[in-house]
């Protein structure tokens, strides 16, 4: 139990210079970028004379320096004031606490599925390394992963939804239906049926793969000679010594791709009009809206420094020689 | 739904309308539509300020005019065309210093207070001129607005101020808000920018951001028997194939704005239960246009200008780009608005020839590498359409010696490169026509607007002579003077070519088949909809 206290007291501390940075890159990014936020709001009304552009500059703040805007962002985070977004109107803060359980609700089970289906199919090419159902599963999964995820998404709308009419387009839920309770999380169950798999499918082929090649490596190690040699199940030698072992990088994959799944959200909740994170994030720099970005990369920093921090506890848990050589310091 | 229950006199009209149908256009037909019934339509975005008395742009009108009405809209076929809103007719003075409105009688504002003159004068004196984007233009020189009684405004003005502007920027500039609601308040940050208080067919009932608006019938609508929708749902759907999918799977019935793209249009035309509409655009008539910066020596001699319109192929672009969604320009005013359209002007047919001869005289012969020179072009990244004219004119340009160095940039940064920092030589833009060349079209050639406007000539391009028709028609009153000036304005812009007018495109609305009324207005998609109908 120590271990966790000191790996959880650890990362947060260091979690401090990391956001910083984050914070300030992000800031010069944008910055960096040509037009600001009244160049793409003019833009969207059509048009507006030098006046209104001016007055727009003021009531925004960006008639100020670069530094001082940072420095007035920076301040204001340290106080978990997130700011107001420009491109909406609205406090930052409201506009990514409305948006990310959707994200969440969609990550979360496109994680749990490919993690589920990648590792079982995973220990099923693994078990038999050069088999013919290792070859099948493994091309099947390399062809899976080379898709891109819009047109896998955008595939699976027209067949599903277009053509069988299984499952609704797009949406987070039957707009303005009124559901509640049960019927109302089975609504939102359906429409997340399509975009679930579109991002489900291509990450499991990874884990599938980290899992097979994890198995292939440990089958040639000595203990699994011997654990077979003494005569155990190649059913027991499988999952109790082979697989175990393999799950370990599976584990290690599963934090670096929580957060390749933000990105990858973008594209999903554009293509089936999920308001979500990942969408808010491309009309944050659509609209060149500083204080909204900065809010979401700071919320998805943490989301991952949190999901790294719990996939770090759990690989401890699986193997008891992580963090053990900290003792004592 | 409302249970019909129809009295001897509404029979008699309708049999009236029957006999009627025969000679007129068959949307007249509405009269008998069916009430009753949710439409769901596709949006592309969520304006942060969703009031039109502020921002009179098309995102904005697109949901915000079925819920507040301005005085009049465009028509087809009425007087002046226009149809009567919240004014029923309106006259303007021999000086041209006043124009008197008579308004509706009866009307009422979504929270039941009755609509005024009061609330036309505030909104003109204290939202339009002000801090309108249009109204800024239009109302710059409104002084006051007198309301001798509750139905009578008379909007005064310090100069003349030609009738035929005001109305043609009606349907545009005039969207009245409640005085009760506004004033007092920080009209900039007022709660009813979002949450609309109107006197339209429909209130603003629910926005869910991200997901939906919805708009539900007002019973209380002065318009009899209207409006007949129960209920609009505008569901944003930010992807464009997301739009088409959704229409064919009967999640939404409409989707204007061309949210299906022209690519789609084909096949989707094919697909039962599924109309393909290109009309209801005309008073929204967006241009393809090449920006030109003048401040370069090449480009700042007319013979280099009028080879570059030489070696456009305005019908490859029409058939091609827009497959046949568009007409091929011939200035800087489109045929869509025939009040002021002149044919009459030189016209620069696709010939590879004469451009290359023209930029020969011009002393820009090809170098060893058959280069003339090299160009910076950026289209604008707003529309498919400008991106893809700018690949083609890249390829046209490289035909006749000009080497062009496509420049792909996002919509804040194209915006910033070309109207602030001037970093273009030659841009690809798509300005609107709003009805009057005074209103969005004129300052695509004045000179003297200062940098950071945008869609204005910010090219560094001076005609002292274009200047002059420009400030002489703004304050004409006679409108047959008025007309001709613009006229003269064409021809001047055809033959120095401040900028090049390729093609003029409308938008195309998709919808099915039960949808009724769709596309009967000029403005349509941006109009109130209180006789679109739903057929069970």
């Amino acid at each position: 139990m120590n271990r966790a206290i000191r790996l959880i007291r650890r990362r947060a501390i260091s979690s401090i210079p990391v956001l910083l940075i984050v914070v300030v890159l992000t800031f010069l990014l944008l910055e960096s970028a040509s037009g600001d936020a009244v160049d793409a709001y003019l833009l969207s009304i059509g048009g507006g004379d030098a006046t209104v552009a001016q007055s727009l500059r003021q009531a925004y703040g960006l008639d100020q320096s670069m530094f001082a805007r940072l420095w007035l962002y920076v301040s204001s985070l340290a106080r978990f004031d997130f700011g107001w977004s420009v491109a909406f109107g609205r406090p930052v803060l409201d506009l990514v606490l409305e948006r990310l359980p959707n994200t969440l609700l969609l990550m979360g089970s496109a994680t749990a599925l490919s993690f589920g289906f990648g590792s079982a199919l995973g220990i099923v090419a693994g078990s038999k390394p050069e088999s013919v159902r290792d070859r099948a599963l493994s091309t099947g999964s390399l062809i899976l992963y080379a898709i891109p995820s819009f047109w896998l998404g955008l595939v699976l709308s027209i067949v599903f939804a277009v053509q069988l009419r299984w499952l609704p387009t797009s949406g987070i839920e039957t707009i303005a239906s009124g559901k509640t309770g049960l019927a109302r999380a089975m609504d939102i169950a359906r429409h997340l049926v399509l975009p679930v798999a579109a991002l489900a499918l291509i990450y499991m082929a990874l884990f599938l793969r980290v899992m097979r090649w994890g198995m292939a490596e440990v089958w040639t190690l000595d203990f699994v000679l011997f654990a077979r040699s003494k005569g155990l199940s190649r059913f027991r030698v499988v999952l109790r010594h082979v697989a175990r072992n393999a799950l370990l990088s599976l584990v290690t994959m599963l934090g670096l791709q929580s957060a390749a799944m933000l990105g990858g959200s973008v594209v999903i909740e554009s293509i089936f009009a999920i308001p979500g994170f990942g969408r808010l994030a491309q009309e944050a720099v659509g609209g060149r809206d500083a204080p909204l970005l900065m809010g979401i990369i700071v919320v998805s920093a943490v989301l991952v420094i949190c999901v790294n921090l719990i996939i770090d506890l759990v690989y401890a848990a699986l193997d008891p020689r992580v963090g053990a050589s900290e003792r004592g310091t | 739904m409302t249970i019909a229950n129809p009295s001897r006199r509404t029979l008699l009209q309708a049999g009236g309308l029957l006999l009627a149908s025969t000679a007129l256009p068959t949307f007249t037909l509405a009269q008998a539509a069916p009430a009753g019934g949710r439409l769901v339509v596709a949006a592309d975005s969520e304006p942060k300020n969703l009031n039109p008395a502020i921002v009179a742009s098309n995102g904005v009108f697109f949901i915000a005019s079925k819920v507040v009405e301005p005085l009049a809209e465009a028509s087809f076929d009425g007087k002046d065309g226009l149809a009567p809103r919240l004014a029923t007719s309106w006259e303007g003075s021999a000086d041209g210093k006043s124009v008197t409105f008579k308004l509706r009688e009866g009307v009422k504002w979504h929270d039941g207070k009755p609509f005024t003159s009061a609330d036309v004068a505030y909104s003109a004196l204290a939202i339009w001129k002000p801090l309108q984007n249009l109204g800024r233009l239009v109302f710059a020189n409104l002084e006051t607005v007198e309301t001798p009684d509750a139905t009578t405004a008379v909007f005064k003005f310090s100069k003349p101020t030609p009738l035929q502007l005001i109305r043609n920027a009606l349907p545009v500039v005039s969207s009245v808000v409640p005085k009760h609601l506004y004033e007092g308040t920080d009209i900039a940050t007022n709660p009813a920018n979002v949450k609309l208080v109107g006197t339209g067919p429909f209130k603003l009932t629910e926005y869910k951001p991200g997901e939906y608006y919805r708009l539900t019938r007002n019973a209380d609508y002065w318009g009899k028997g209207e409006p007949k929708l129960d209920e609009i749902i505008f569901r944003v759907l930010p992807d464009r194939a997301g739009a088409g999918a959704a229409l064919e799977a009967e999640e939404i019935q409409l989707a204007a704005f061309s949210a299906v793209p022209l690519t789609d249009l084909a096949r989707i035309s094919k697909v039962p239960g599924i109309k393909v509409i290109s009309k209801g655009y005309e008073a929204l008539t967006y241009q393809l246009v090449v920006e030109i910066n003048h401040r370069r020596k090449e480009l700042a001699d007319v013979k280099v200008r009028q080879a570059i319109a030489h070696a456009i192929d305005r019908k490859f672009v029409v058939d091609t780009i827009f497959l046949g969604y568009a007409a091929a320009s011939t200035g800087p005013v489109p045929k869509n608005a025939p009040e002021f359209y002149d044919a009459s002007v030189p016209t620069y047919a696709f010939d590879t020839a004469k451009a290359n001869a023209l930029l020969d005289e011009a002393g820009y012969k090809k170098g060893a590498n058959g280069t003339r020179f090299s160009l910076k072009l950026r289209p604008a990244p707003y529309f498919n359409e400008t991106k893809q004219f700018g690949d083609y004119l890249r390829q046209a340009l490289a035909a006749v010696g000009i080497d062009a160095q496509l420049v792909n940039a996002d919509a804040a940064a194209h915006q910033k490169a070309v109207y602030t920092d001037h970093d273009f030589d030659l841009a690809i833009g798509p300005p609107v026509f709003r009805g009057d060349p005074a209103i969005s079209t004129t300052i695509l050639v004045q000179s003297g607007i200062p940098a950071g406007v945008p869609f204005s000539n910010q090219g560094g391009y001076e005609n002292k002579e274009l200047d002059g028709i420009i400030a002489k028609a703004s304050e004409t009153i006679d409108t047959a003077a008025r007309t001709e000036l613009y006229k003269q304005f064409q021809k001047i812009v055809a033959t120095d070519l401040p900028l090049i007018n390729v093609a003029e495109w409308g938008f195309i609305t998709v919808a099915r088949d039960t949808v009724q009324n769709v596309s009967n207005n000029p403005r349509w998609a941006v109009s109130n909809w209180s006789d679109t109908a739903l057929k069970s």
